[in-house]
């Protein structure tokens, strides 16, 4: 279902054409990264740490050097030294050290799974055998999972020159704790005297692995003139090659990256793990080399998002008026700093006019993989919060929980906890669009039966794109863009290319370049693509159709540019003659010179993406299972470009949003090792588990996009497990502060109630 | 004349002042005459000829990626937030 607010009449926009890479991906013929075959190419084995904390006091290769079949060896010592210096990514900056240290460890392991060497052989066997033999001497040290304990002044040291950055401020002595984030909106202190409720809770959530079905891998192949080509599974090409010339240091123009099909990434497939070691094994071999990860690689390497503490305070007026939120937030960094602490801070309120706020954040070092973006990095574990909250003042004012919200949705104006103000924002639209649906009219009787709704938010970003388009003989286009196609946005760009030029979508041929083909285009991330290379297409559009006015005047019609009119539907018009785009192009194109058209775009405004979800559950007292009867997932996407894809963006964060709620945790040895780094141990949703995600995309034009796009990818994993926990407390009464609401927890936390009552 | 929003971080630099009036023409010149009036505040904003690594400006609530050399005009409110991208 589509509710439009009347932002235009389409001709593509809207439609759902057939995914251009769809042929080559149902008959196998895409190629990932894990399919590229080269001459000689030789097959790269990591070695990893098996300990959570230690020191290397030393390693020894000569036994695996000496393995018949074995081309090269590597550890850290063969890596250049990049110094202490920050890179920006485009998405973000990083410290190359902890980059570096991150893709091969240096003088430290700091998580179990911790890369320590590499082999490149002739077959992966060849290369396992020898890496086995390489002898790592440890000196292991003590080492912390838990957030809070890692804060704590006596917790385990993961790094001896980590100070606490405090915006610019370092502390005195190092500490895990590597960043304080602090915001303030109001007066905290007379906003809750105002208030006749104030609820506070303090809730955990555990680290979750963004899972996608594709194990990261990349193919380096060093050539003799110095240059380095990489293919690999990455979400940004330009990125990944940036990280990796500067982890090797390397002129970054001596390095292409081809990114190849990705078979998911939600995140986790920005920062490079794989790329420095594949081009520097065949530096040394002087062979192409590729690595693929095993499953139980990217858990233990890779990934996730962070596990959280928050303590959460809210207050209220009796008549459903939000006036003061308070929250303290820590978040898992993993081995190295650079978490999602800060739009985790930025979130906690990001739903509701709240006037009087305070936010205080910790970014933390622990002994867990480094964590990385997961659809809406930060933004769910708040909601899980701040959701329920809302939920439990609306149930002690005796005020509907829609209704609640309605009063304190954020809208245009509202001041966000870190100072900007939303432009126009769909929100309020989302729950209308609620309460309107089948879903909230319809009564859930039965027992142990409970519905509840949240809201969700994330920013979407700009950033950087480009793209070309070059014209065919007979009128069809080729668009080449840099955005490595994750969702479909191939087709979604070629849409919005075809809507300017009037023609179909079939009539472009969209295509995503390599680093050397196609200009700096940023990461597919901060669910950004379809709206700003969007963006990108269709300047490029608007650009070829000026060309062809001009061209169009002096070569067809002996005119003045002014006297040639485009009209609404792409054609071209002077005194009465009309010719399409694709005749006055067939026609341009023997006359003169090829037609080309190129962007550059760098939209500054965040997108601004809102959804509400609401849930039906069952819950059994047996076993504390947690059954899913029914879903709806509303959400603002400005324009559905390709409808289809929306919703399947909506079911998919869904249904991630679902197992973060209530499976999916790394489990912990007792000594700080993962216990379960397989889909076989974690416990990701099926469809045997799930209803049919319902969806309804609300259409609140975007006023930054011409045809009112917003990102939508990320949103949907915000709301589903504060929406879930209050399904399940309306079944059971019982407040869940803590994720995953797995059969075990619920069923302990049922009991526990049950015999205090 | 622009108004400068101040992080809450650095209130302890204005003595509790949270915004303030600035003559600029770019966010090089509000940091500068930041300094003027808060010694110290622009090495927490800024490292070297840049802003601090993790800082980006909105300038009425548009994110600008032009950093420094971002303009400003009379009216306009400056913010210093976090940076942020997504997944």
């Amino acid at each position: 279902m589509i509710k439009n607010n009347g932002n235009g009449e389409y001709r593509v926009l809207g439609t759902r054409p057939v995914r251009h890479d769809g042929a080559d991906k149902v008959t196998g013929k895409a190629v990932y990264t894990a399919d590229v075959q080269l001459p000689g190419m030789l097959r790269g084995f990591i070695l990893r740490s098996p300990i959570a904390h230690g020191l290397i006091k030393s390693i020894d290769t000569s036994a695996a050097k000496a393995t018949p079949g074995v081309h090269a060896v590597i550890t850290s010592a063969d890596m250049p030294d990049v110094g202490d210096k920050i890179a920006d990514l485009g998405e973000g900056a990083v410290n190359l050290k902890y980059l570096s240290g991150n893709v091969l460890a240096q003088d430290k392991v700091l998580y179990k799974g911790h890369a320590v060497a590499a082999v490149a052989a002739v077959d992966i066997h060849v290369a396992e055998e020898a890496a086995n033999k390489i002898i790592v001497e440890y000196e292991e040290l003590p080492s912390v999972t838990w957030v809070l304990d890692a804060m704590q002044d006596d917790a385990p040291l993961l790094h001896d020159d980590l100070h606490t950055d405090s915006m610019g401020a370092k502390s005195e002595n190092p500490s895990n704790i590597c960043t304080h984030m602090h915001f303030e909106k109001g007066n905290i202190e007379d906003g809750f005297a105002q208030c006749d409720v104030v609820v506070e809770r303090e809730f955990k959530t555990a680290s979750v692995h963004q899972g996608y079905i594709e194990p990261h891998a990349s193919v380096g192949d060093w050539n003799e003139d110095g240059r380095l080509r990489i293919w690999t599974a990455t979400q940004g090409s330009f990125s990944a090659r940036q990280q990796t010339a500067e982890i090797l240091q390397i002129p970054i123009g001596d390095v292409v990256v081809t990114p190849c099909e990705i078979g998911g990434g939600f995140g986790g497939k920005i920062a490079v793990y794989l790329e420095p070691l594949v081009g520097m094994l065949s530096k040394v071999s002087g062979r192409p080399v590729k690595i693929s990860m095993t499953r139980a690689d990217v858990f233990e390497a890779t990934g996730p998002t962070p596990g959280s503490y928050m303590k959460v305070k809210i207050g209220a007026t009796n008549d459903g008026k939000l006036i003061a939120g308070e929250a303290w937030l820590a978040y898992d960094a993993g081995g190295y700093p650079g978490g999602m602490i800060g739009p985790g801070c930025m979130c906690v309120f990001s739903c509701y006019d709240i006037e009087h706020a305070v936010v205080d954040g910790y970014d933390v070092c622990l002994n867990k993989p480094n964590t990385q973006a997961y659809r809406a990095p930060g933004a769910t574990q708040v909601a899980f919060a701040t959701e329920q909250l809302v939920d439990e003042i609306a149930k002690q004012i005796g005020m509907c929980p829609l209704e609640i919200r309605q009063l304190n949705a954020a809208k245009e104006g509202t001041v966000r906890v870190d100072g900007p103000k939303y432009p126009p924002v769909g929100l309020v639209e989302c729950l209308e669009a609620l309460e309107e649906s089948d879903h909230w009219k319809s009564s859930l009787d039965g027992p142990l039966r409970g519905r509840g709704i949240a809201a969700g938010f994330w920013f979407g970003c700009g950033l950087k794109s480009c793209a070309t388009v070059t014209v065919n003989h007979d009128g069809t286009v080729n668009l080449l863009e840099g955005s490595t196609d994750i969702g479909g946005s191939r087709t979604s760009l070629a849409m919005q290319l075809a809507e300017v030029l009037g023609i179909t979508s079939d009539d472009v041929n969209p295509m995503v370049g390599d680093t050397d083909s196609v200009g700096y285009t940023d990461v597919t991330g901060g669910s950004r693509v379809t709206f700003a290379t969007g963006l990108a297409a269709y300047t490029a559009g608007r650009d070829l159709q000026t060309q062809m006015i001009s061209r169009a005047a002096e070569e067809v019609w002996d005119c003045s540019p002014d006297e040639v009119t485009l009209e609404n539907d792409g054609s071209f018009t002077h005194n009465g003659e009309s010719k399409t785009f694709k005749e006055l192009a067939s026609q341009l194109f023997k006359h003169g010179e090829p037609l080309v058209a190129r962007a550059a775009v760098s939209p500054e405004n965040p997108t601004n993406g809102f959804g509400v979800h609401v849930a039906d559950v069952e819950v059994d007292p047996e076993t504390g299972k947690v059954t899913v009867l029914r879903y709806t997932t509303i959400q603002d996407a400005g324009k559905a470009v390709h409808p289809s894809y929306v919703e399947g963006q909506l079911q998919g964060g869904t249904v991630q949003g679902i197992g973060w709620a209530l499976n999916e945790e790394y489990f912990y040895h007792d000594n700080d090792t993962v216990a379960n780094a397989s889909f076989l141990d974690y416990r990701m949703p099926t469809m045997l588990d799930l209803p049919m995600i319902d969806t309804i995309i609300v259409e609140a034009a975007n006023p930054d996009h011409p045809y009112g796009v917003r990102g939508v990818g990320e949103t949907p994993i915000v709301p589903p497990p504060a929406a879930l926990a209050n399904a399940i407390y309306n079944a059971t009464g019982t407040r869940m502060e803590q994720l995953p609401m797995s059969p075990p927890v619920l069923w302990k936390q049922l009991q526990s109630e049950s015999a205090e009552a | 004349m622009v108004t400068v929003f101040i992080p809450a971080q650095l209130k302890e630099l204005t003595g509790g002042i949270t915004s303030v009036e600035v003559e600029a023409s770019n966010i090089r010149q509000v940091v500068e005459r930041l300094e003027q009036l808060f010694p110290g505040i622009q090495q927490r904003l800024c490292d070297g000829d840049a802003l601090r690594s993790g800082l980006q400006v909105s300038i009425d609530s548009v994110m600008t990626s032009r950093g420094l050399i971002a303009k400003v005009q009379p009216g306009n409110e400056i913010h210093f937030v976090p940076a942020f991208g997504g997944g």
